[in-house]
């Protein structure tokens, strides 16, 4: 066979394997490779809720898929043009996954009988059964080469079976033209000092993998992807939930205030807070609280302390935190909540993705209660929202929701390292003078932006008492009807007002047209996909993303009611759009929701599009 | 640092409790400890802050002239939680009720327990949901006819000594609202203390459960049927001091100085620093008309307290680091280049 290399533009590949076989790990160094070689990538982990399911069934398969590309990587990828089983289980979870013409990677010694008829097959030819055999298959006996490998190592069978994964990674390595050196340095500085008898199977027995595929006479072609042209500088790798701390940490800096972060572990969340733990030494507080109530409200203590406090979360957790949001909206205080979003209602699919709690973020508490809501929809871009929405906190005293998505928190991408020094000054309204009576009247507004001052424990002269209970500017009890309108209106007034600071909507095409689609969080690179496809097909339509949601951002009337429709994109039955409708009657509105655990796929957004024009 | 008078202490707001109500002398105690505390610690009016969840008791940190913050029902130990890590140099003290801290906020009472975060809880406990008015808490007793109990609860009451001390609590002390001496006594030593400290108030309903309290705080009985314990005091009581608490065997005992051949020297010495909690449990536990029952610090040891712990922690960190800033944070690890 004629072995030819192909130069591809982008390639999606999918590890899969049983939970325990590394799949995660052989995916994230698959993806740094990339990212190092120079490649644009995003990468999506789809893992099951179960830590250790089974062995052998579909229940306990882990996947994580990687788009490599020399340009406009935008989502992880609808298909994969590569994928990898290391069971028949993970084949029979992923074939649907497949582009028609997949390259398919078996580990032989895994595809026997008992396993065939353990993953719930009902012939002994999976590959037909799940039809396809369009697909080029390449069976390689990888346990048996694996042990064949390390037989000198010294190694036991278990821990020689757990290096099956790097044998892999060394196929794939082959296969997409990537080189090793990078994932040497992760093996001697994971293994290096600890231990150090593990350097050197590992490094043998990723060699040992590329060789074979380099040997493989079954391997008819070879991938090459161009590095992209990314702009210069210096880049890293960085996942959303990791991203969303940086950001917080970087806000902190800015406004020079410690940071107090309160929560609870919940998935797909809890990977904030431990980052956040990890930077102590950076001035951060992390206290893992004994509830959801207990962590919002321990951040609502430390925000009246005078912190930059935060509590993360995701849906569950959100609602339990309702009552005392509102605490938070009544004592004017600055707080970011942070959800990163899952499949619900309840505990619903706990690693899967959606975007179903915008209106439990806008609406989801007892009275007239409103807090400003902003979303991420990148990876790396939840570094800047993160950082916006505490800089809204502390600036405006108001508790921030910001809504993030397994997606994004588990999600990695490439990013161009920002300077701090790009990043602007963040300013709390301290308290300064007292009122002509002598005392601090905590509820005094200024009259242009309607924020409080902050007046913090240990001041001097400065004190005051807030709460739950209604109260006048002065800080008394107030059940008088008048100064309830009063405070109502301006609380909600305050909020408003955030929109004269953030910036307006950007419209990508024309400002007025027949179709404007419209997204918000971790859909913006699908519908820049889809919306991209839709132009190369030569049609002509705009876009817009919703970085900011509540309170839009001060263009959205003009730009919504310059088009005869707006479709509305979004992993929910409609939530957006029904706020949007809420907002701007006169607008067309039309919703393309869905509510399956999983992100868009470009190709049903492209059918969707389609539909309007 | 000038001297701080109770005056110092008082808002300017009207206090709303009814007329009689227990909660009355608790507040006037604590307006009168805080210039003692202030003297013993050193501590400026501003470093006060004084939280509170819902409930009539919880109206309390309006009366103060301090920082305050009246939170939601319940979470009262958590907001006070955030506020001393997030600044240890603070002062807390919690005013919260029974249903308040033992109900709804069962669960963040244990945990401060646990953890020994540094602040102060004055748990205001009168049997009864007052705000409400009148329905059974979770320290009514056995039997008790309240207006969701018209046929009496079957539902057994916690003690609060035994709940903290089961929580691994540092401090613990018991009073009735009328000891304005004692009280202000009780407030200073849990000031003293490094850890969380809680003072358990017998107050008075007026309203929905008065007289709760008479059998044990009525002036004609109260000698006789309370003891207050006192740090390497005997543990002795009743109107000619004349009984006293005894070991027998494994279970504590009432005597009689003089009678049954029990001298002075066979009284208990009261330990509130031991470190073993069987005998705190035990006076924790006596219940009249058995035991006199028991009032002052019944518990006060030293462990590492949790604002303590974060910030040697961060110290230490803080002095190995090797990253000092956001820029050298996102610039560490595994980067690369594009030229």
């Amino acid at each position: 066979m004629q072995h030819k290399v192909i130069d591809a533009k982008n390639v999606v590949i999918r590890f899969a394997g049983d939970s325990g076989d590394g799949m995660q790990l052989t995916g994230t160094l698959f993806a740094n490779t990339s990212a190092v070689y120079g490649n644009e990538l995003s990468t999506f982990p789809d893992y099951p809720a179960e830590i250790r399911a089974p062995q052998g069934t579909v229940s306990g398969v882990s996947g994580y898929q990687v788009h490599i590309g020399s340009k406009e990587v935008n989502t992880p990828g609808d298909y994969c043009d590569m994928l990898v089983a290391m069971n028949p289980a993970a084949l029979k979870a992923n074939a649907k996954w497949c582009k028609r013409t997949a390259t398919i990677l078996i580990d032989k010694d895994a595809f026997t009988d008992a396993l065939i008829e353990k993953a719930g097959f009902k012939t002994k030819n999976p590959f037909t059964e799940l039809g396809l055999d369009e697909c080029k298959l390449i069976i390689a006996p990888i346990t048996t080469l694996t042990e064949e490998s390390l037989k000198d190592s010294g190694m036991d069978k278990k821990s020689i079976d757990r290096c099956k994964n790097m044998f892999t990674l060394g196929i794939a390595y082959f296969l997409f033209d990537r080189p090793l050196e990078y994932t040497f340095e992760y093996i001697e500085k994971k293994f290096g000092k600890k231990r150090p008898e593990m350097v050197e199977p590992n490094k043998k027995v990723l060699q040992d993998g590329y060789n074979y595929a380099a040997n493989l006479q079954m391997i008819a072609d070879t991938y090459h992807i161009a590095p992209a042209k990314l702009k210069k500088g210096t880049y890293r790798n960085i996942t959303g939930n990791q991203a969303t701390a940086w950001g917080l940490m970087a806000a902190a800096e800015k406004s020079g205030l410690p940071l107090f972060c309160g929560s609870y572990p919940i998935t797909p969340a809890t990977e904030i807070l431990q980052e956040l733990a990890i930077h102590k030494y950076l001035g951060v507080k992390t206290l893992q609280a004994e509830d959801e109530i207990a962590a919002i409200c321990m951040a609502i203590g430390a925000a009246f302390a005078g912190n930059l406090a935060v509590t993360t979360t995701s849906g569950p957790g959100l609602s339990l935190k309702s009552e005392a949001l509102g605490l938070a909206v009544m004592t004017e205080l600055p707080l970011v909540i942070v959800d990163v979003q899952r499949a619900g209602p309840s505990t619903g699919i706990p690693t899967k993705t959606e975007q179903t709690d915008l209106g439990q973020a806008l609406y989801g508490r007892n009275g007239e209660c409103p807090i400003p809501v902003l979303a991420s929809h990148s990876p790396s871009n939840c570094f800047d929202t993160a950082f916006n929405a505490a800089k809204i906190a502390l600036e405006h005293m108001t508790p921030v929701i910001l809504l993030s998505e397994g997606f994004l928190g588990n999600g990695s991408e490439p990013w161009l390292i920002p300077r701090m020094a790009d990043y602007p000054e963040i300013k709390p309204p301290f308290a300064t003078k007292l009122s002509e009576d002598g005392t601090f009247h905590p509820f005094e507004r200024d009259p242009e932006t309607l924020v409080r001052k902050w007046a913090i424990p240990g001041q001097k002269n400065f004190e005051h008492r807030v709460g739950g209970l209604e109260k006048n500017h002065t800080g008394m009890l107030s059940s008088d009807p008048a100064n309830h309108q009063r405070m109502v209106d301006e609380r909600a007034a305050k909020v408003q007002k955030i929109a004269d600071f953030i910036p307006e909507l950007q419209i990508d095409g024309p400002e007025k047209g027949k179709l404007l689609v419209v997204g918000w969080g971790g859909t913006y690179g699908h519908i820049l996909s889809a919306v991209s496809q839709v132009r190369e097909a030569g049609k002509t339509l705009s876009r817009a993303h919703f970085d900011y949601i509540m309170p839009v951002p001060r263009n959205t009337k003009k730009v919504l009611e310059g088009f005869e429709t707006v479709l509305v994109c979004e992993l929910n039955s409609g939530q957006f759009a029904g706020y949007l409708r809420t907002l701007f009657p006169k607008a067309n509105i039309v919703s393309f929701g869905k509510v399956q655990g999983q992100p868009f796929l470009v190709n049903e957004l492209v059918d969707a599009i389609n539909k309007e024009i | 640092m000038a001297t701080l008078s109770f005056k110092d202490f008082k808002s300017n707001q009207e206090v709303r409790w009814c007329p009689g109500c227990g909660d009355h002398a608790v507040l006037a105690a604590l307006q009168r400890a805080l210039p003692q505390v202030s003297q013993a610690c050193n501590y400026a009016k501003e470093r006060y802050v004084v939280v509170s969840g819902i409930g009539c008791s919880s109206r309390l940190p309006y009366y103060m002239d301090t920082y305050g913050f009246h939170s939601i029902h319940g979470r009262a130990t958590a907001i006070s939680t955030g506020i001393k890590v997030a600044n240890p140099w603070l002062t807390v003290w919690q005013a919260c009720g029974d249903g308040d801290a033992l109900a709804i906020g069962g669960n963040h009472f244990i945990h401060a327990i646990r953890r020994n975060i540094d602040i102060n809880i004055i748990l205001f406990n009168n049997k009864i949901y007052g705000l409400t008015k009148g329905q059974y808490s979770p320290t009514s007793k056995f039997g008790a006819i309240t207006k969701t109990s018209p046929y009496g609860t079957v539902e057994h009451p916690f003690n609060p000594g035994s709940l903290v001390l089961g929580a691994k609590g540092t401090f613990f002390a018991r009073s009735l609202d009328v000891e304005l001496a004692l009280n202000q006594e009780i407030m200073t030593n849990a000031a003293l203390h490094d850890g969380t400290s809680v003072m358990e108030m017998l107050t008075n309903c007026v309203i929905f459960n008065d007289g709760v309290y008479k059998n044990i705080s009525d002036s004609s009985v109260r000698a006789d049927r309370t003891i207050v314990l006192r740090h390497g005091e005997k543990m002795i009581f009743g109107k000619n001091k004349d009984k006293g608490l005894v070991l027998d065997g494994m279970e504590l005992k009432v005597v009689t100085i003089g009678q049954d051949g029990y001298t002075i020297d066979d009284i208990l010495v009261h330990d509130a620093h031991a470190e073993n909690v069987g005998i705190h449990m035990m006076l924790a536990e006596m219940k009249y008309p058995d035991f006199p029952v028991a009032l002052g610090v019944i518990r006060d040891v030293k462990d590492v307290t949790y604002d303590d712990g974060v910030r040697d922690q961060v110290k230490d960190i803080t002095a190995k680091a090797k990253i000092h800033c956001m820029d050298e944070l996102l610039n560490s690890g595994s980067t690369w280049e594009v030229k």
